[in-house]
């Protein structure tokens, strides 16, 4: 079906609800979650679904996170298409079966409703809940609107189910600022998702074959195992690019993979930046422009695999990097600048590159702190021909980070 | 087991003894599948694989969990709870060797009171067995039952009465350890009967709301013809230290899990 024929509906909905409308049409079966503020209002709408009866699941209301994703994780192994969501403490709950899970390379998907972590109590947004697992072996995406987070959690089934893949997917949004808030999002109709997607698939079933899973093995096939995973992030690589484009041919979006760019081909400064605020500073690079700074916005939209090829590519011509983290990894850097460093290290090019930790704990960042920030940093870095690897963007100040030498 | 479930049976394992004992990958010693789980999750697991067997209208299949004490008891207690609690179509056996075998005998709540374990060293353990098939009765679940290896046929007729009902069903099997409870294996069989014999282990079954002394622990109940405590206790290293006033609280613990079972038995 071309996206010409496909009938399509725009209904204003928050960034939860339109994870769980992805999730009805993506026809998942199982459902099992536990209610934890920002993530609860799509579990309701799935019961909601489910207790009207326009959506053909079972959903299994467990007394923890731990239990939810245990519970979905037996549905998976049993041939079920299943679904979790959490944010938070709650994520934080159940990691040790967020790594149990990939290691058995069952496919099955999470929605990440960002949340900072405690204490204390804050249930606004960061990335540091869905950061935390990025060394689990998940496929892990963001969504920087409410659009991309109903197209993100397709895929995602899409992208697990992949025989070159086999990996559960984790899909994050941003708590209020995306579940919270209402955008317009364009539904398609009923079966074209599920035509989209085919029949579950998976790499073993419980239920059809006389197997064992999990039990003891030799170091060799354990490390065997987690050697298995990092091959199936490469060809994961291949596979979200590949579903990016056909899900563009079927319903008329495609978001260039694992980054996308916005006016880095002639960038001297290209920002880096995941999630929502990628929004504020998408504004900010025509701001940029606008004063004619050549900025443009590189927007990281897997961490897991990590867009290395793509992030080499923007950063090939700029003059600097300027790496916006809203987590952190305490005593190291923020996660993306880790991860871009690394990168681009590989690539065998020098380049400079900066790292910004803000909007920690929920701190709200404007396109006009974006405009602030960038503006001090590009100064300095041209009046004094370097810049403090670390900095902190904080209540409208860019500070350096006292405890690196430069 | 295998053979109780016809081959319909999936067994979900947590961490414990038996994560072992069924041998390394790709292999299995049992002609069932098996699903190893982390520690506190059997129950969750279990949970849901079932719910995928309805789903997919493979209604006549059997999801079993297979759980130590400790799996049990403890770490898992809050996912079995929830569990209980809906209602899970699934059959629970909770293998009782009363503490924590697998990583070198340390104490669990299901241990009892005056055991030696390696982290109640000097005196024992000072409190008594946490009582499990009492926590899922008062879940009011469709059925419940203790069961021991020295009753093999008890155990098998409550597995055969357990799969012929839907729901959440639970079965507490008393599994004596040599090695954690320093006696010679010989003797496993022995110290299992001697359980049941004085009273430490009562057999017994709970359906439609009614609890129903099994017969192996019946008459000794109508008759009051239990053992001494001391006979079980004597032949097991574990209890060594015991002195007058722990075997006075085992004789009391013993007692009131009569008086209980004794109120709501038919």
């Amino acid at each position: 079906m071309s996206t010409l024929e496909l009938k399509k509906e725009k209904k204003v909905m928050t960034g939860n609800h339109a994870v769980a409308y992805a999730v009805k049409l993506s026809k998942a079966q199982i459902i099992s979650a536990y209610p934890i503020t920002p993530q609860t209002s799509i579990v309701e709408k799935l019961s909601e679904f489910i207790e009207k009866g326009e959506m053909n699941a079972r959903i299994i209301k467990v007394e923890s996170e731990h239990s939810a994703l245990a519970a979905v994780y037996g549905a998976a192994i049993a041939g079920a298409r299943a679904f979790t969501a959490t944010s938070s403490h709650g994520l934080l709950y159940m990691h040790e079966w967020v790594h149990w899970f990939s290691r058995a390379r069952i496919p099955a998907v999470m929605a990440v409703v960002s949340r900072t972590i405690g204490p204390p109590w804050n249930i606004w947004p960061d990335h540091s809940d869905f950061m935390d697992q990025r060394d689990s072996g998940w496929i892990m995406s963001y969504a920087m609107d409410n659009q991309e987070v109903f197209d993100l959690v397709i895929q995602a089934f899409k992208v697990s189910e992949d025989p070159s893949v086999y990996l559960p997917a984790m899909v994050g949004l941003e708590g209020f600022i995306l579940g919270g808030t209402s955008m317009p999002v364009e539904i398609p109709e009923e079966n074209s998702v599920l035509d989209f997607l085919g029949e579950r698939r998976q790499p073993y079933s419980v239920a059809d074959e006389i197997i064992s899973v999990g039990n003891l093995t030799s170091p060799e096939e354990t490390e065997q195992i987690q050697m298995g995973i990092q091959n199936a992030m490469g060809r994961a690589r291949e596979v979200i690019k590949k579903v990016d484009e056909e899900f563009g041919r079927v319903f008329g979006r495609s978001y260039g993979g694992l980054a996308s760019c916005y006016k880095c081909g002639d960038a001297k400064y290209v920002v880096v930046t995941m999630g929502a605020w990628s929004g504020d500073a998408l504004g900010a690079i025509d701001l940029l422009r606008d004063n004619g700074i050549d900025a443009g916005l590189l927007r990281i939209r897997y961490v897991r695999p990590f867009p290395i090829e793509e992030v080499r590519e923007a950063l090939s011509n700029a003059r600097l990097g300027i790496v916006f983290d809203r987590s952190l990894s305490f005593g190291g850097f923020g996660q993306l600048y880790s991860d871009i460093a690394s990168s681009i290290i590989g690539s065998g090019t020098k380049k400079n590159l900066v790292n910004v930790i803000s909007g920690l704990g929920g701190v709200n960042i404007s396109s006009d702190d974006f405009v602030q920030a960038i503006k001090s940093i590009i100064e300095s870095y041209e009046s004094e021909g370097y810049v403090h690897p670390f900095l902190w963007y904080h209540q409208g100040e860019v500070m350096k980070y006292q405890h690196i030498k430069t | 087991m295998s053979s109780a479930t016809d081959g319909k049976g999936i067994l979900v394992v947590p961490a414990c003894c038996t994560s072992v004992v069924v041998g390394t990958a790709p292999k299995t010693s049992m002609r069932m599948p098996i699903v190893h789980v982390p520690f506190a999750s059997a129950a969750a697991v279990a949970s849901g694989l079932r719910e995928a067997l309805l789903v997919r209208g493979l209604e006549d299949k059997q999801v079993i969990v297979w759980a130590g004490d400790g799996g049990t008891a403890d770490i898992g207690m809050a996912s079995l709870s929830g569990a209980a609690e809906k209602n899970a179509d699934i059959i629970y056996i909770m293998y009782d060797n009363e503490a924590y075998m697998n990583t070198g005998i340390q104490r669990s709540s299901s241990t009892p009171r005056g055991a030696w374990t390696t982290t109640t060293p000097i005196m024992g353990k000072t409190e008594p067995k946490k009582d499990v098939s009492r926590i899922m009765i008062s879940h009011d679940v469709p059925y419940v039952a203790t069961a021991s290896i020295a009753y093999p046929h008890d155990f098998y007729n409550k597995l055969q009465t357990s799969l012929k009902i839907r729901g959440f069903r639970f079965i507490q099997l008393h599994s004596p350890c040599p090695v954690g409870w320093r006696f010679d294996d010989s003797l496993t069989v022995d110290v299992a009967r001697m359980a049941v014999e004085t009273g430490m282990w009562i057999l017994y079954e709970y359906k439609n709301g009614v609890i129903e002394i099994s017969n192996p622990s019946r008459y000794l109940i109508q008759q009051n013809k239990f053992k001494p405590i001391e006979e079980y206790i004597k032949i097991q290293g574990r209890f060594a230290s015991v002195d007058e006033n722990t075997l006075k609280g085992l004789y009391e613990y013993r007692n009131r899990n009569i008086e209980f079972l004794n109120k709501l038995a038919k």
